[in-house]
């Protein structure tokens, strides 16, 4: 070959690279950056981030039991319940605080994976930046309270699983609700 | 149509005499005098920065289009307000010195790398009657002062007691020494041809009927020109020359140990080195500012300007040389080409007709046949092992 041949041929392809990012599509060769706070890429439904917990049709009726399970489990110890009490100060299996430190929290959905009562799942809400570390990034409950609704938008294969279980578990509580004759004993 | 482009060459010329003119209502000959020459340098000297500001920008939307990026875009349309951005951070970043640095020679080594880059811009042509000053020694004076980059560069990486610093230091000294040869030897082509040192004539005897009478169009032009290229990006340490600053090995070279605004005039000058070199590279092979149609300060600054994006093209395409192959690349090829240049040079002056480029190109051919084969990179042959398989 000629002497310099490999150096011209570097520098069309160099010269093709810089000449087509001005009209092909990115799939195509062209640009392919995401210019992000205007442009989005498609949120994967299986993207999970930060965890959130679901109510069902009003925030007062939040599935969490107050059972403790995730704060046990989870792994860097970033939650935090405490029960409510009523009046005679008897729990009364809902939470009082439930408080999630996202500047700890690791992303791993352990919570998500031990909870028995499907409260507790990993959200796609990645925009959690605030000013101040220890105020804005500690979640109470009333801002992890989110609808079932918002859960089905966000992860529909997951939500329709679990509404589908609920659905079922009721049905099931429901007809042990209402007792056989022989069961019950004279008294 | 003549008139409007005549006008619009001059446009510059003019409206420094329409000032002067204004100025002499009231002021003694002495000191229009000054002010001629304070006009010409307040340009230079805010010129030199403005060019700088806006080469970081281009050369960063161009690489950034060769690796498939929009590059800097946010800051203003088009990221044009980026370079006044980074000013504003270079000159509120902290300024350190190391401890054990030589504190004077630290300080001193950036202020004075910045002058023989400002200096060359005043024997640039930039047009018609365009020169700064018209020296008749341009050229010379261009090489003289061009070569005195090393020394800053040498100063600034010595006195950071820095070995990474050193060692790039030593480096710059090796290859700007290096390159400086072959870049001088391959100016003489041009200055035969012109039998003239000043830029100005130069670029007036490349004129010619259309203003088409370039000397890149002749096979010693071309050749002189390539030539003069190669060694103007390593001159200016841009890739693939860029050994003395190479990231990847020395941190940041010569410059490792430099902050805030002093760095920024080890880049400022590094830049207007880019520039002031593909300048007079234009100048000597590319006709200056000669050209048809357009006025000559346009032609000069398209020529320029094409130089500089083919700069920044090499640095998106080519990693950087090893060392050995940068000094051989210097001493074993460019230096003999340029000395059958400017032999070639001397023929060409007696005859150029179709038998002349002929005769050229054949010697041109046989050297560099000559010269590939002897460069060849010594490979051993491959031992076969007889009892390995």
């Amino acid at each position: 070959m000629i002497f310099g041949w490999g150096v011209f041929k570097g520098m069309m392809v160099t010269l093709k690279n810089f000449l087509t990012s001005y009209y092909r599509k990115p799939n195509e060769g062209g640009i392919f950056t995401v210019q992000y706070p205007e442009e989005r890429e498609k949120e994967i439904e299986n993207f999970r981030n930060f965890p959130f917990l679901v109510y069902d049709g009003t925030p007062e009726k939040v599935r969490c039991v107050a059972c403790g399970i995730c704060e046990r489990e989870c792994p860097p110890k970033c939650i935090h319940i405490e029960m409510a009490l009523d009046a005679a100060g008897k729990p009364t299996r809902k939470p009082a605080v439930f408080d999630i430190d996202y500047g700890l929290c690791m992303n791993c959905g352990m919570c998500e994976d031990v909870c028995p009562f499907d409260s507790i799942f990993m959200d796609h809400a990645f925009e959690v930046t605030t000013a101040e570390r220890l105020v804005g990034l500690v979640r109470h409950k009333e801002e992890l309270s989110k609808s079932n609704e918002y859960f089905r938008t966000v992860r529909p294969t997951l939500a329709s699983v679990i509404d589908q279980k609920r659905k079922a578990a009721e049905e099931k509580k429901k007809a042990a609700a209402v007792p056989p004759p022989q069961a019950q004993e004279p008294k | 149509m003549q008139n409007l482009l005549s006008f619009f060459d001059a446009i510059f010329v003019t409206a420094k005499a329409w000032i002067l003119s204004l100025l002499g209502y009231f002021l003694p000959d002495w000191i229009l005098v000054l002010a001629s020459i304070t006009i010409s340098g307040v340009v230079i000297l805010c010129l030199g920065p403005v060019i700088m500001m806006y080469l970081t920008l281009l050369e960063r939307k161009l690489l950034g289009r060769i690796q498939n990026r929009y590059g800097p875009n946010r800051v203003g349309k088009w990221g044009l307000l980026q370079p006044i951005a980074d000013g504003i951070k270079m000159f509120t970043k902290e300024d350190i010195v190391p401890a054990n640095a030589d504190k004077l020679v630290h300080l001193l080594a950036p202020i004075a790398i910045v002058v023989p880059a400002l200096m060359i811009f005043i024997v640039v042509p930039f047009g018609r009657r365009m020169t700064a000053v018209d020296l008749n020694i341009g050229l010379l004076f261009f090489i003289a002062v061009s070569s005195i980059t090393i020394l800053p560069i040498f100063m600034g990486s010595w006195a950071s007691r820095n070995k990474y610093s050193l060692l790039g230091g030593m480096r710059t000294a090796a290859q700007m020494i290096s390159y400086e040869i072959p870049m001088t030897l391959a100016v003489v082509p041009a200055i035969m041809m012109s039998e003239s040192l000043s830029t100005n004539a130069i670029v007036l005897s490349q004129g010619g009927p259309a203003g088409l009478h370039w000397f890149i169009f002749t096979p010693w032009g071309i050749i002189g020109f390539i030539v003069f290229f190669l060694c103007a990006t390593a001159e200016c340490n841009r890739p693939p020359f860029d050994l003395p600053e190479a990231e990847s090995e020395l941190v940041a070279g010569f410059h490792t140990e430099y902050s805030g605004m002093k760095f920024a005039l080890f880049y400022m000058a590094e830049y207007m080195n880019a520039f002031t070199l593909c300048a007079i590279g234009a100048t000597l092979f590319l006709g200056g500012w000669q050209g048809p149609f357009l006025p000559s300060w346009v032609w000069f600054t398209g020529k320029t300007f094409f130089l500089i994006c083919v700069m920044i093209w090499f640095r998106g395409t080519f990693p950087r040389f090893r060392v050995d192959h940068l000094m051989g690349f210097a001493w074993k090829f460019l230096l003999p080409l340029t000395l059958i240049n400017i032999l070639l040079t001397a023929l060409w002056q007696f005859t150029s007709n179709i038998a002349a480029w002929i005769v050229s190109i054949f010697i041109l051919g046989v050297s560099l046949w000559t010269l590939v084969k002897l460069n060849r990179t010594f490979v051993p042959e491959k031992r076969q092992y007889l009892l390995a398989d």
